[in-house]
C-alpha cells in the first residue's frame, strides 16, 4: 500500500521547465561522429545526459515540434514521413539518429540537400529539434512526446482502399 | 493478292471519293502550323518533337497492325535510381540522354546492333541542390540544336556540349541555390537563343526566363515573373486581350510590399515558338507560399502564359489562368499550336490542358480565352469566365488559415502535371495523361528563411471520384469533348507520344508502357519494364531504317517520390501530401533507371 501510494504521488511529479538551461546542457556536442562505427573510445555520457534532459521532457519536446514547423523543416521532412528531405519516423540513418548526431546535423548541413543552420537557432532549440526529431520515431517516454495532430489525418472513407480500384482496360464513353 | 501499289492506288481512290461524296461541314483536323511542325524527318530532337509541341511522328512503318510484334531491341542503364523524367533525343545515329541528378548525359551510337557508348558527359552539378528540388531531383530533357546538345543540371546550370564528342562548349550558372532556385526544365532553342527557367516555387524564389546566345552562352535577355515591368519585359508592344492585364507595374502592385520578391511565378515547365509570328509562349508557375492569404491581390504574373518575342524578350500578351493560386495550379503545361476553324473563322490557337482542370483555347496572336473546359473532376473551380478570361472560383473550397478545406479536386498537382500531351493531326485528337486526385489542405503560416521551403500548407492527397487515379483522356480540340478515355489505377505520370501509324503510347508508375488504337483507346500491345515510367516516349527512323520507339523507366517525380525516396506513408502529409494518394506504390514498383528501345524484327 505504502509502496502504491509512493508511486501514485511520484507520478503527480511535475516535470521541471527550464527556461535557463540548467548548465552544461545548452552546449554543442564535441567528440561526436556521424558513424555508429567509432575508432577508439566514444564518449556515450554526455549522449546520456542530453537524452534524459530533452528526450524525457514534454516541454522541450512541444517547443521542438514548434520549431520543427517555424523553422520550414516539415517543407522537405513533412511530419516525419519526408519529402524532398529524407524520412524521419522510420528507423534508417543517413547520418546517425542520436540525438547529438541530429544537432550536428542541423548545425553542420549534410552534402545531398540538408542546409545549415548553425549560427542561425541558439543551442537549447537545436536540442529541442533534435529531440522532437527523435520523438517522431517514437524514441523517448511515450507520455513525453507530443501526440500527432488529428486535424490534416482523413477520414476512412476518403483514403483509398484497394478493393475499389478500377483496374479495367480501355472503355469508351 | 492484291500488291501493295495496286492497294494504295485503291485506297487512293477510295479517299478521293469519300472526299468528294462528303460535306464540307467536315473539316480535316486542326494543324500545327508548318513552320513549327515540319515534315517527318525521323529524327527526335527536342522534348516536345518540334516547335508546335506536337509530339506526334509521321513515322507509320509501326501501326495498329504491326504493334502486336514490338519487341525489345536494346536497353541502356543510367546508374541512376531517381525519377527519369526526360525524353531520349535522337539525331541521325546518336541517341542522346540525360539522367535526374548528377545529371550524366550519355552518347549511344545507333548504328551498330546493340547501341553502344560513343561518349559520355558528367556536369557534376553541386550535391546540395538535391535538397532544395520540391518533387525529386528530376531532369526533363536535352534538346540537339546545330551541333550542339544542351542540358540543364539541378544546380542551376545551362551547358552547351559538342554533339560529336560530348566535349563542353560553353558553361553558364543561371541559379542561386541559396535562394532555392533550381533547374529541372528541358532547355528550348529557338532562333539562335537557348531558353531556360528556374524551379523553386516551394522555396520562395523570383521566378524568371533566360534567353542564352546558343553559339556563346552569352546571356541575350532576362524576364522575371514578378517585379517592376522593366524587369519582367513589360513595354509599349505589351497588348493584353483583358482589361485585368493592363496596368503600370502590376508584377509589383498586385503584391503586399516586397512579398513579390519571393513570389514564385517560376518557369520549369514547356515553351512552344511560332516562327511566323515570331513569339515564343510559355507559362509561370505558382506563386509562392502556398497559403494565399500571405499574398493578397491578383499575384502577376504568376499562374499564367506570357507571349515573348524571341529576340529580345518583349512581352506580347498575357493570360492569367490562375490569379491569386490559392491550390498550386502551376501553369506551365505543354503549349500546343495548332491552326484551326473557330466558330467559322480560321484562328491561330494554342492549346492548353491547364492543370486547373480546364482545356483551354486561346487565340496565340491576342491572348484571348477561346473555350475553356473541363476535362477532368474539378470542384474548385465553377467555370471561366470568357469575358474576363478569368475563373469563377467555388467559394466552398476556399483555403483558410488554420482550418482543413476537405476534398478540393484538383489536388494541388492539379488535373494534369507538367507530363506532355500528344496532338495527332491525322484524327485531330489531343492525348491526354492526367490525374485525377482531390486534396484535403490547411493553410498554415509560412515563415520565409532564405534557401528553405516556403510554402505554409499541409496537404494530404486522394483518390477523385471513381477511385481511378489517373486517366488516359483523348480530347476531340474541335468537338472540344472526350472521344476516349482509359481509367488507370494510378496517377499517370508520363508523357504521351503519338503516331501516324494511329499509335499512341504512355507508361504507367507501376512501369507498363503501352499502345494504345489513336482512335478507340483499344489497348494494342503492352510490356513491363522494370520500374515506374515517369518518362517521355519518343520513335525515331533508326540508321536502318526501322522505326524504333525509347522511353525511359525509372520511377519518381512527385508522385513517385515515396519510391524513389524511401518516404513513409504513414505520414499522409509525406511528399507534400502526394504520398497519401501513392502509399501502395512501395508493393508495385521499386527504383532503377533504364532505357527501353522496341522495335518490330525485320
Amino acid at each position: 500500500m505504502t509502496l502504491l501510494v509512493v508511486v501514485a504521488l511520484s507520478a503527480c511529479h511535475r516535470e521541471n521547465r527550464y527556461f535557463e538551461a540548467p548548465p552544461g546542457t545548452d552546449v554543442a556536442p564535441t567528440q561526436v561522429a556521424m558513424s555508429s562505427l567509432v575508432a577508439g573510445q566514444s564518449s556515450a555520457q554526455f549522449r546520456e545526459q542530453q537524452r534524459k534532459e530533452y528526450e524525457e521532457n514534454a516541454y522541450h519536446l512541444s517547443e521542438g515540434k514548434r520549431l520543427f514547423t517555424s523553422f520550414n523543416c516539415t517543407g522537405c521532412h513533412a511530419h516525419g514521413g519526408g519529402g524532398s528531405g529524407p524520412a524521419l519516423m522510420d528507423d534508417r540513418w543517413i547520418y546517425g539518429g542520436e540525438i547529438d548526431q541530429i544537432y550536428l546535423t542541423i548545425v553542420q548541413g549534410r552534402p545531398n540537400g540538408m542546409p545549415a543552420f548553425g549560427g542561425k537557432i541558439p543551442p537549447q532549440q537545436i536540442w529541442q529539434l533534435a529531440a522532437y526529431v527523435r520523438s517522431l520515431g517514437g524514441h523517448g517516454p511515450k507520455a513525453a512526446r507530443p501526440s500527432r495532430d488529428d486535424h490534416i489525418q482523413i477520414p476512412a472513407e476518403q483514403g483509398r482502399r484497394d478493393e475499389e480500384l478500377n483496374t479495367a482496360p480501355a472503355q469508351t464513353d | 493478292m492484291i500488291s501493295y501499289r495496286r492497294r494504295g492506288w485503291y485506297c487512293a481512290a477510295a479517299y478521293l471519293s469519300l472526299a468528294a461524296w462528303m460535306p464540307p461541314a467536315v473539316a480535316s483536323p486542326p494543324q500545327p502550323p508548318p513552320s513549327a511542325a515540319p515534315a517527318e524527318d525521323g529524327n527526335w530532337v527536342m522534348p516536345g518533337k518540334n516547335f508546335a509541341s506536337t509530339r506526334f511522328s509521321g513515322l507509320d512503318e509501326l501501326n495498329v497492325r504491326n504493334v502486336g510484334n514490338l519487341r525489345v531491341e536494346f536497353t541502356f542503364s543510367t546508374g541512376v535510381l531517381r525519377g527519369h523524367e526526360s525524353a531520349p533525343i535522337v539525331r541521325g545515329d546518336t541517341m542522346f540522354l540525360i539522367t535526374p541528378y548528377p545529371n550524366h548525359v550519355y552518347a549511344l551510337d545507333l548504328s551498330q546492333p546493340g547501341a553502344h557508348l560513343k561518349w559520355r558527359y558528367d556536369p557534376k552539378p553541386a550535391a546540395a541542390a538535391q535538397g532544395i528540388a520540391c518533387c525529386d531531383v528530376v531532369n526533363r530533357g536535352l534538346t540537339v540544336a546545330g551541333d550542339s546538345v544542351y542540358l540543364a543540371t539541378l544546380d542551376g546550370q545551362a551547358i552547351a556540349l559538342d554533339a560529336g564528342t560530348g566535349k563542353e562548349r560553353w558553361r553558364k550558372q543561371l541559379g542561386n541555390m541559396n535562394k532555392g532556385e533550381t533547374v529541372t526544365m528541358a532547355p528550348f532553342v529557338a532562333a539562335g537563343k537557348v531558353l531556360v527557367g528556374n524551379s523553386g516555387g516551394e522555396y520562395g524564389v523570383r521566378g524568371w526566363v533566360i534567353a542564352l546566345d546558343a553559339k556563346t552562352g552569352e546571356e541575350s535577355w532576362r524576364a522575371y515573373s514578378t517585379g517592376p515591368d522593366a524587369e519582367v519585359l513589360i513595354g509599349p508592344r505589351f497588348a493584353p486581350f483583358y482589361e485585368g492585364d493592363r496596368g503600370k507595374d502590376l508584377g509589383v502592385r498586385t503584391w503586399p510590399p516586397e512579398a513579390w520578391k519571393m513570389g514564385g511565378g517560376t518557369m520549369w515547365g514547356w515553351v512552344s515558338y511560332d516562327p511566323d509570328l515570331q513569339l515564343i509562349y510559355h507559362g509561370t508557375a505558382n506563386p509562392g507560399p502556398w497559403n494565399a492569404e500571405q499574398r493578397p491581390g491578383d499575384n502577376k504574373w504568376t499562374g499564367g502564359i506570357f507571349a515573348r518575342d524571341v529576340a529580345t524578350g518583349e512581352a506580347r500578351w498575357f493570360h492569367q489562368a490562375v490569379p491569386h493560386d490559392l491550390y498550386d495550379y502551376d501553369a506551365i503545361n505543354e503549349i500546343v499550336l495548332l491552326d484551326m476553324q473557330f466558330n467559322g473563322q480560321p484562328r491561330k490557337v494554342l492549346v492548353r490542358p491547364e492543370r486547373n482542370g480546364y482545356m483551354y483555347i486561346i487565340d496565340r496572336t491576342t491572348g484571348e480565352v477561346l473555350a475553356a473546359d473541363a476535362y477532368s473532376n474539378v470542384n474548385s473551380i465553377k467555370s471561366i469566365d470568357l469575358k474576363t478570361g478569368r475563373p469563377i472560383d467555388n467559394p466552398d473550397k476556399h483555403p483558410q488559415l488554420g482550418k482543413v478545406v476537405r476534398d478540393i479536386c484538383p489536388a494541388a498537382p492539379g488535373a494534369k502535371d507538367w507530363n506532355p500531351s500528344a496532338y495527332s493531326p491525322v484524327t485531330g485528337l489531343l492525348y491526354v495523361p492526367h490525374l485525377n486526385l482531390c486534396m484535403n489542405f490547411e493553410s498554415v503560416e509560412a515563415n520565409y528563411i532564405a534557401g528553405t521551403p516556403y510554402v505554409g500548407a499541409n496537404v494530404t492527397m486522394h483518390a477523385g471520384p471513381g477511385g481511378n487515379r489517373g486517366e488516359m483522356l483523348a480530347w476531340d480540340v474541335v468537338q472540344r469533348k472526350p472521344a476516349w478515355k482509359i481509367a488507370e489505377d494510378l496517377p499517370l505520370w508520363s508523357g504521351a507520344l503519338a503516331t501516324a501509324g494511329n499509335l499512341v503510347f504512355y507508361g504507367t508508375l507501376d512501369g507498363v508502357f503501352k499502345a494504345v488504337d489513336a482512335t478507340t483507346g483499344e489497348v494494342k500491345w503492352q510490356f513491363q519494364t522494370g520500374s515506374g515510367i515517369v518518362g517521355q516516349p519518343v520513335t525515331y527512323r533508326g540508321p536502318d531504317g526501322r522505326q524504333y520507339v525509347a522511353v525511359l523507366s525509372g520511377v519518381g517525380g512527385w508522385s513517385g517520390a515515396i519510391v524513389a525516396g524511401d518516404l513513409d506513408a504513414r505520414d499522409p502529409t509525406a511528399a507534400l501530401g502526394f504520398a497519401n494518394a501513392m502509399s501502395d506504390l512501395p508493393q508495385k514498383t521499386a527504383k532503377g533507371g533504364m532505357l527501353y528501345v522496341f522495335a518490330v524484327p525485320r
